[in-house]
């Protein structure tokens, strides 16, 4: 088993920042964070106080549209989409924190068309591992890791709300 | 021996009886159930796990509220749900319970809903369509005779979890026919399996069944010293279609003796809850005032009713 660590934080920090400089040159915008269950909720949430976003923070769940429900079912320990705002004509960024095959994205776009029809929707995710089977990129992205399919990066949060990931 | 309805993973490959049921395969489908809730709430109030699968709904014994609901939920789900009449389709022309099942079976059917007045017919069904069928057709009870109604006893398990959160304080009271009663049997090995540590069933002896000290339930025969202190108050239906013979006087006697009114559910603690599983014999087993007031839950009993089917058809759907 090869384990390797990578600095969460730092790359947590060039999200952040990469997402502050966007909202910077344009100050119009007003857009809504929501992460995916459970990975992107984390950052979303961290994003959300680190930024000082003013909008509502949403979560939401890809369970319900997932195409390996057959095989899979539904997890355990389910949580539920939450979405505290209109969707239609809302502006927002959808948080991950691994980008991998693009099938999560997909199915959390389904999911967030449930409620609504929103004016714009961005990807931003923590880490890119490569490997995508589906045309979705990321618009904000905390570093590209290249990875091959027997491995995984595993994202950790500690009680103090830092992040820490490691590869399995 | 494994238990009849699991698959050889120990999954739920079909739902026949809360009997036997784990503890954490309960909660696992109360769990689920709490995420369907919202659909209900969206701007799509579907969601696509059953998209292309066909359930059949085989009600041979009569019921709206239950179909209903059942079709409902397998609607949220994207299924295709066909509703058979059966009383008046090929049984009525002679056709066998199984020769029914195997034709329908045919047209790919990839789950069968099914009501029977015979207790056990689900579980033919499910057998033969195991031998037939191979583990990928899904058979889920909606009552058979006397023996089980297992979704109406997650249903209110759901009910009294969302009210009372906790199962292991509580002291719950099922009041009516229990004799003829499946959904007191689902309720009884529920509430036993989720840790309620008081089960009390009121009745007059003639609408006892045998056998239930051995299920762990308290048997009180006066309603008034049976109500006194409970969390939750189960109601039943008087079931006169299933009345052979002299059971009771008649159903004023009953109503005065066990029907619940205001004054008799005062005995419960303040913040008890009234369930019944419908449909209502107003003034034979319960008072309108009751049925109508602030404790009663019998309306969110319906609602919650689809988000646990829903819980149940996509569980097994994956399985």
């Amino acid at each position: 088993m090869n384990t390797a660590t990578l600095d969460a934080e730092a790359v947590y920090a060039a999200l952040r920042d990469s997402i502050a400089a966007a909202m910077a040159a344009q100050p119009v915008r007003r857009p809504y964070l929501i992460g995916i269950h459970s990975g992107g909720a984390w950052i979303a949430e961290r994003l959300h106080r680190d930024l000082a976003v003013s909008t509502p923070l949403g979560t939401l769940s890809s369970a319900f549209h997932r195409d390996d429900y057959g095989r899979r079912g539904l997890p355990a320990q389910m949580k539920a989409t939450d979405l505290p705002f209109e969707i239609k004509g809302a502006d927002i960024i959808l948080v991950d924190d691994i980008l991998f095959t693009g099938r999560t994205v997909r199915a959390a776009l389904n999911e967030l068309f449930d409620y609504g029809r929103p004016a714009r929707v961005e990807l931003a995710v923590l880490l890119d591992r490569g490997g995508r089977e589906l045309p979705i990129e990321a618009a904000y992205c905390g570093a590209a890791h290249p990875l091959g399919p027997d491995h995984n990066f595993v994202l950790s949060r500690t009680a103090d709300g830092r992040f820490s990931l490691r590869i399995e | 021996m494994r238990h009849p309805q699991l698959n050889a993973n120990g999954e739920l490959q079909h739902l026949i009886t809360i009997e036997g049921l784990p503890r954490d395969m309960i909660v696992h489908i109360l769990d689920t159930a709490a995420s369907f809730v919202g659909v209900s709430d969206r701007e799509v109030k579907k969601v696509p796990l059953l998209r292309g699968k066909s359930v059949f709904n085989l009600f041979f014994e009569n019921s709206t509220r239950t179909r209903t609901t059942f079709e409902i939920a397998a609607k949220r789900l994207s299924a295709d749900v066909l509703n058979l009449n059966i009383s008046t389709s090929s049984t009525a022309k002679g056709e066998s319970l199984l020769d029914t099942i195997d034709n329908l079976s045919a047209m790919h059917a990839d789950m069968f809903v099914v009501r029977h007045g015979a207790s056990g017919a689900p579980y033919l069904i499910a057998d033969h369509i195991d031998r037939t069928r191979g583990p990928h057709v899904h058979v889920i009870n909606a009552g058979d005779g006397r023996h089980a109604h297992p979704t109406q006893g997650l249903l209110d398990m759901y009910t009294i979890r969302h009210h009372k959160k906790d199962f292991t304080q509580l002291r719950v009271a099922i009041v009516g026919d229990i004799l003829h009663s499946r959904v007191a049997r689902s309720d009884i090995h529920a509430l036993t399996t989720l840790g309620v540590p008081e089960v009390r069933a009121i009745a007059p002896y003639t609408l006892l069944p045998t056998g239930l000290d051995q299920m762990g339930v308290r048997v009180f025969t006066d309603m008034r010293e049976g109500l006194r202190d409970v969390d939750v108050v189960m109601m039943l239906r008087l079931q006169s279609e299933r009345m052979g013979g002299a059971l009771l006087p008649s159903a004023q006697e009953f109503f005065k003796h066990y029907g619940l009114t205001q004054d008799k559910l005062a005995l419960a603690r303040p913040d008890a809850i009234v369930m019944h599983p419908g449909p209502l014999n107003r003034g034979v087993e319960i008072d309108s005032a009751v049925a109508d007031g602030t404790q009663s839950v019998i309306l969110e009993q319906v609602t919650f009713g689809i988000a646990v089917r829903m819980a149940v058809m996509s569980i097994l759907a994956a399985n």
